[in-house]
Parts: structure tokens; sequence; C-alpha cells
């Protein structure tokens, strides 16, 4: 018989954020496939108690709370001692935690601390006969397997944006655990934005808009045009609400001159960058190469632009692609938009 | 100036240009024609490997050793490209850790070979690593090894480390947004797992090459032999997912049609 205890991190606020939730209705839906499972929530953060009642209503026993100044940010040491005390407590066999960059910091030490093992970045769960399995990606992205363990406690991270968020309802009992948290020689001193200032990464974002190194490229006036790039991408941004992503090419090129100026590496996305999660997915200037359409494994409809008939685009990997340039794409894009 | 004593852990994987494909033997699961397919260092594990050389060369008197699992005639052949590269002193374990394998295994190899190497010093070491393989991709090796080795200061999808000169670190870690958390840590030890570092790949240096490989021959020659037998995971099934698409391709439409078929198509829910 299983014990599932979900480990989540109270945000500042006292609330629970979306990659949480979403872990809820894993969870809950979990335990629902194996007879006399115990499932329990493990909160820790400045307001733990507070956060407990976001989960009300998806069939957790209780709330598992460590509360504690130090836990208001994220950092090794305190978030590692807060989640072992909890696992300790639950007695649980399966840990299951949204893999956000908090979670998967602690979790593999974790479950090193608690004898048990560890599987990450899991977009589907289920069980067989009272046996839970896990389906997880491999070789960045490029296959898919279905693994189980029978060391105990099991633990797991689950991928954002898989499941449906928990919606609460009615009330949750909570009860404090106490957790000796360790000096730590890290002061967390806050977060920082990229030096651009623009926000240009949108996990939530219905859309991903990826600029290719095309954008920085001679054009067919023999030459390059990378103000009027900016302008036109920024444009897009800010019309359609999209996040953006890059390839490796163009985010490379900073520094070097004739860059876009917003890029960075965190919106590379590809082998060596991310794999971000949108309902839709347009490319343009982007050659569509294998380490970058790796990227692309859970952007379900794409889209792509390209002056080049016989891009990596055409290989199967768009549903469409516009055989077209992408300058006078976008700026007419830009003019519907602006109605 | 403070001293660092950097150890870089790094795997080798499949060029990314490589197609792959599954296939179960008599040992597991592993990659149609592993042993052919060209390798590389584990590009996360690179980022770490430069940027343990940047901060060795900034701090005279800073040691970096690269510790690697891997079959020992891959390894050597990364190497001969690898060498010219950065700085190191070389620590192989000659072991299969590949995309199936367990992470916590794998990590209890690497603590062997850390723990084996003669003079480092622990109060000065910063274990570097990727923060996750182009392999399995789980982000649990070196967070396992760093609790095997007791290092209670642990950082994940590190951009930056820029050292102060009373020994302690700003750490820039990867969160959520597309932003960093910033950290300040007193003083090694500690581990750093990298994302993509804020260096290029440095360029050929043949001199570096020629001394690096003067050492690591003999390593490869004496590297450990470790059986990885899958640590307890179960795989019942790696599939590649059907990705073909049927794509239409566009060719001679005006872009004011092209431009409003992507207009109504993003409206659409
Ligand atoms: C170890 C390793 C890891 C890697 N990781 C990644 C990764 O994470 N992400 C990634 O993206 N790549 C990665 N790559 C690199 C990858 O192989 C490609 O080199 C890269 O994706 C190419 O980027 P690009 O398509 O933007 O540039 P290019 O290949 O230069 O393509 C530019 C495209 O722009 C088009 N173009 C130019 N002008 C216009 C116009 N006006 N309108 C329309 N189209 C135009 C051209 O036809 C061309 O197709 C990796 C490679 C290696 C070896």
């Amino acid at each position: 018989m299983e014990t599932i205890l979900l480990l989540v991190a109270a945000e500042e606020d006292g609330g629970l954020g979306k990659p949480a939730l979403e872990a809820a209705t894993a969870a809950r839906e979990l335990a629902a496939r194996l007879e006399g499972a115990k499932l329990l929530a493990g909160i820790f953060g400045a307001q733990a108690g507070r956060a407990g009642a976001a989960l009300a209503g998806a069939g957790f026993g209780e709330a598992l709370l460590v509360e504690h100044e130090s836990l208001a940010r994220a950092r090794f040491a305190t978030d590692a001692a807060a989640c072992q005390a909890l696992v300790a407590a639950s007695g649980a066999s399966l840990v299951l935690a949204p893999a956000t960059s908090r979670l998967q910091r602690v979790l593999a030490a974790v479950s090193a601390r608690c004898r048990g093992a560890v599987d990450t970045h899991a977009t589907a769960l289920g069980a067989e006969s009272g046996a839970v399995h896990a389906t997880r990606w491999f070789y960045r992205q490029r296959m898919v397997g279905r693994v189980s363990r029978e060391r105990r406690p099991w633990f797991l991270s689950l991928e954002p944006g898989v499941f449906a968020p928990h919606a609460a309802s009615g009330d949750l009992v909570s009860r404090p655990v106490p957790a000796p948290l360790p000096e730590s020689r890290t002061r967390v001193e806050g977060l920082r934005s990229p030096s651009s200032g623009a926000q240009t990464i949108r996990p939530d974002a219905p859309l991903l808009f990826v600029a290719g190194a095309g954008w920085c490229k001679k054009q067919a006036d023999g030459l390059a045009h990378v103000s009027e790039a900016e302008r036109l991408i920024l444009g897009f941004l800010g019309k359609s609400g999209a996040s953006l992503g890059g390839s490796k090419s163009v985010v490379d090129q900073k520094g070097e001159g004739g860059a876009l100026s917003f890029l960075t590496h965190l919106n590379q996305v590809g082998q060596t960058g991310s794999t971000p999660r949108h309902a839709k997915g347009l490319a343009t200037c982007c050659h569509g190469e294998e380490p970058h359409t790796v990227g692309w494994r859970f952007v379900s409809g794409r889209r792509a632009v390209n002056l080049d008939a016989n891009c990596g685009w055409a290989q199967g990997k768009a549903d469409v692609l516009y055989v077209a340039d992408a300058f006078k794409v976008m700026a007419r894009v830009n003019e519907l938009l602006a109605g | 100036m403070p001293v660092f004593h950097v150890v870089v852990c790094g795997g080798l994987v499949p060029d990314p240009l490589q197609t792959l494909e599954p296939v179960q033997g008599p040992a597991g699961w592993g990659l149609k024609n592993e042993s052919m397919l060209p390798a590389i260092l584990d590009p996360w594990a690179a980022s770490a490997l430069f940027e343990a050389d940047s901060l060795a060369r900034a701090n005279p008197g800073s040691r970096v050793w690269l510790v690697s699992a891997a079959p020992k005639a891959k390894l050597q052949q990364v190497l001969m490209a690898l060498a010219q590269k950065a700085a190191f002193e070389l620590v192989a374990v000659d072991a299969q850790a590949g995309g199936f394998s367990d992470a916590a295994e794998c990590a209890s190899a690497l603590a062997a070979a850390v723990n084996s190497i003669a003079g480092l010093d622990r109060s000065r070491l910063l274990l570097f690593g990727g923060w996750e393989s182009a392999s399995r991709g789980a982000g649990a090796t070196l967070a396992i090894l760093g609790e095997m080795l007791g290092i209670s200061e642990q950082f994940q999808g590190v951009d930056q480390a820029s050292p102060k000169p009373d020994g302690s670190l700003e750490i820039l870690e990867r969160v959520e947004g597309g932003r960093h958390q910033v950290s300040l840590l007193s003083a090694p030890p500690a581990l750093l797992g990298w994302a993509t570092g804020s260096l290029p790949e440095p360029p050929n240096n043949p001199q570096v090459g020629m001394l690096n490989m003067r050492s690591a021959m003999p390593a490869l020659q004496k590297a450990a032999p470790s059986r990885l037998t899958g640590g307890g995971l179960a795989l019942s099934s790696v599939e590649l997912p059907s990705q073909r698409r049927d794509t239409r391709v566009v060719k001679d439409m005006p872009e004011d049609q092209v431009a409003r078929e992507i207009v109504e198509w993003i409206a659409e829910k």
C-alpha cells in the first residue's frame, strides 16, 4: 500500500504556484488508481500554513507543514532539510513534487538522504495492479520511456504544464512538523532579470515565437537589418503576448555586434536550451535543425516562416511552412494585429 | 586571491546531430550502434569545464580535475579535441553510463573517483558539472554525488559564479520566467550544476592539448572499471515518438495572405 506525499513550496505570499496545483491533481489521480493509498501534502515555506488552503478538496488526509522565516526563498541547505523532515514525518513511499527550479534543486539530494530513489521530469503517472509507473523522456526529448522502481521512498518530479491545476474547495487540516534547519554559507540576495529589462519569457503564453539567426543575416539587399528585426519582434510580442524563444545561433551572437539585444541564453530553445510547453509555436528565420527542434517536443501546433523551402521544418517538423520573407510577413502580421 | 580546487564531472553523450534509436539488448536498453556513434562531452558539463578553466586561470594556484565515467576508448577519442580547450587533470572511470543508467548508481562511481583524487583540498572544493545531462536529463547525478560527498551548499542551473577577493562567490542560478536567483556563497566547498554559463567555447590551444594528454593517457590506462547494473531502475518500454508531421509547404503565397493565415491561426482556440 502506497503512502503518497505531495511535496510543495509555498510562494512568498503564502499561495501555491500553478505547477504545485498541477502536481496536486496528479497526486489525487494517482491515489485514486491505487487501492488503499494514503495521500498527504507536505508544504514548506515562510507562509506554509496559509498555503494549505489551496490544496483543500484534493483528497489529502492532512497537510504537514514546515514553516520558517529562512524558507522564504529557495536555498538548498534549508529547503533540503525541510523536505527531509516532511518526508520522514509522512512515512511516504512515493514523493511527488513539481519540477520547478526550487524542488528540482533539492529533490535528488533528499532522495539520497532518505535512502530512496529518484526520477525526474515525469510527464505522466500510471498504475497497474498496484504497481506505479512514470513516463519520462530521454536524450533531450528524443525518446520516451516508462519507468518503475521497487525501491521506496520513490521520488518523482512532475513536469509543469501537463496536469490541470487543482481548484480548492473546503478545508484541509494541517500539522506542523519540527525540522532542524541548518546554518548555511549561502545568502540569497534576490532575483535578477536579464540586463535588457524586457520580460520576454512567458511560460503561460499560448504562443511561442522563435527567432532564428536569419533575422541578423544579410538580406536580399546585401545588408543586415537588425534594428528593424528588433522592432518587428518586440512589436509582435507586445501585440500577441507570445513568449520569445531563440535558436542557439541567434542567442550566441550576443556580444558579437549585430545581435538581437533582448535575447539571452535563457531564451534558447533546444538541445542545450529549454523545452517549453505552449499550445502553438511560430518559428521565423530559423532553419529547424534537429538540435533546435528537440526543444519543440511539447509545442503542439507548429508553423514556420523561412525563405528556404528545404529547411528542416519542411521535413515533417512543422504543420505548415511558409516559404516567405519573415521581415515582410511579420510587418504585415503586426499591422493586422494592430487592427 | 582565493585558490579553488575545481572538480568537474561530465559524461559523454552522442553528438546531437546524430539520429538516435533505442534498442533493447541482454543488458537492458541502449542506443542502436551506441559504440559507433560519435560522442562529445555532455554540453552543459562542457560549459562547467570552460568556466572551471577560466576560474582557475584567474585565480593562480587553483587546480581543475575532469572526472568522467565513460567507455575508455570513447573518452580517448573525445579527449583529442577537448584537451585543447581547457587545462585539466583527468580522472577516468571506465563505465557505460548512458541515458538508461541510474543517476544514484552513476553518482556512487563518481564519488569513488572523487575520493581517490590525491591532493584535493576539500575546503577549497567546487564540485562542477552540468545541471542536467543530454542523456538522462534528470538533474540528479550531481546532486546525489554532492550529498555523498557531504557538500551542504548546492546550486543548479548556474549561469555565473563570480569570485570576490575574500574568496566568496556571487552565484546566478536560473529560475522560472527567464530570471536568475542571485546568491552569495561565503566560501567553498559547494556544488555548482552549470547551465550555459557565460563563456564561448574556447579556441583550440595545442600546447594545452599536449600537456593535458601527457597526464590523461596514464589516467585512461589506469581507469577503474565500474559496472553499472541499472540501480533498480526498470524500463518497461522506450520508444521514439511518432513525430513526423505532414508538412504543408506553402510557396508563392503573397505576404499579405501568409500574414492573414498566421493571424487567424493565432486567434484559433
Ligand atoms: C552540442 C550542440 C547543441 C546544440 N544545441 C542547440 C540548441 O539548444 N538550440 C538550437 O537552436 N540549436 C542548437 N544547436 C545548433 C543547431 O545545430 C543549429 O546550428 C542552430 O539551431 C541553427 O540556428 P538557426 O536555424 O537560427 O540558424 P541558421 O542555421 O543560420 O538558419 C538561419 C535561417 O534563417 C533563414 N532566413 C534568413 N533570412 C530570412 C528571412 N528574411 N525570412 C525567412 N527566413 C530567413 C535561412 O533560410 C535559414 O534557414 C546545437 C548544436 C550542437 C552541436
